[in-house]
């Protein structure tokens, strides 16, 4: 709470997260509207690039890597693999969109409007000037192993329990006695 | 300055929103909800940037550690769904049953 913000004359941060936030918002949208499937997916790893350059201007490096590899690298690609696997049609495709497309408009624009009225009014004066180093992969992980071991080892056996979920859906020679 | 990077996380999580209610693959539908918790994760780590501490970012991590865990169950479970039915489609799947 330094000094006030003054919008007549940008910082470099303003403007780098100004680009990075069109391009987030945009792609965004094409990810609701496009009409092809797989492009849907390619516009979801454009957003995720863009908010892991939010997170790099934010100084959270960490977070901004692990962004690069765990949703670009692995989430998107099982996405699309699961398009590939459930042989989605690849062209345009009429019957993307289902019937509640108002009431879907009706809930964005409250939930846009709530959210925005309720962020903007609770924190007009929050201003916090960027330092450089904050989230470096040192700090995050003294941070984890200091204040944040058992969710941490918790998250280790959900991930397992993901894991052994996984091959027991996807193998078709386990059955359950249900 | 933070402000900003709050109203962005609050319009993706209202496009997330729309999404999940308009489409109709199941796949899309995935990938609107990953739109949602990044649009948290961008809260997270803006609040943990205004507060100067770390604790947002590692909630960030973990809701990624969590969102990857549950897009590899889900897939599954979507793949499942079209074996047996043929459909990716969340209006082709709306009994719990037969």
């Amino acid at each position: 709470m330094t000094d006030a913000p003054s919008y007549l004359s940008p910082t470099g941060q303003e403007i780098v997260f100004l680009l990075l936030g069109a391009v987030a918002v945009g792609a965004a949208l094409l990810v609701v509207t496009t009409r092809q499937l797989v492009h849907a997916a390619l516009w979801l790893v454009v957003t995720f690039g863009a908010l892991a350059g939010c997170y790099l201007v934010l100084t959270a490096e960490f977070v901004a890597w692990v962004q690069v590899l765990i949703y670009v690298g692995a989430i998107v690609v099982l996405l699309l693999f699961g398009i590939m696997l459930t042989r989605a049609p690849i062209g345009r495709s009429a019957d993307l969109d289902s019937g509640n497309r108002p009431a879907a408009a009706l809930v964005a624009l409250a939930t846009a409007a709530v959210l925005v009225t309720v962020v903007v009014d609770g924190f007009r004066t929050a201003y916090a000037p960027l330092r450089a180093g904050g989230g470096s992969a040192g700090e995050i992980g003294s941070s984890v192993f200091r204040n944040w071991v058992l969710p941490f080892e918790a998250l280790s056996v959900l991930l397992l329990a993901a894991l052994i979920g996984a091959i027991v859906l996807s193998r078709t020679d386990i059955r359950g006695r249900g | 300055m933070t402000t900003h990077y709050l109203v962005l996380s609050a319009l993706l999580f209202a496009i997330g929103a729309v999404g999940v209610l308009i489409r109709r693959n199941a796949i899309v539908v995935f990938m609107c909800v990953e739109l949602m918790l990044n649009a948290c994760n961008l809260a997270f780590v803006t609040f943990a940037r205004q507060h100067g501490n770390l604790d947002g970012q590692l909630i960030a991590f973990f809701v990624m550690v969590v969102a990857a865990a549950e897009v590899v169950v889900g897939l599954a479970i979507i793949v499942m769904i079209f074996r047996t039915r043929r459909s990716a489609s969340v209006d082709d799947a709306n009994l719990l049953k037969y």
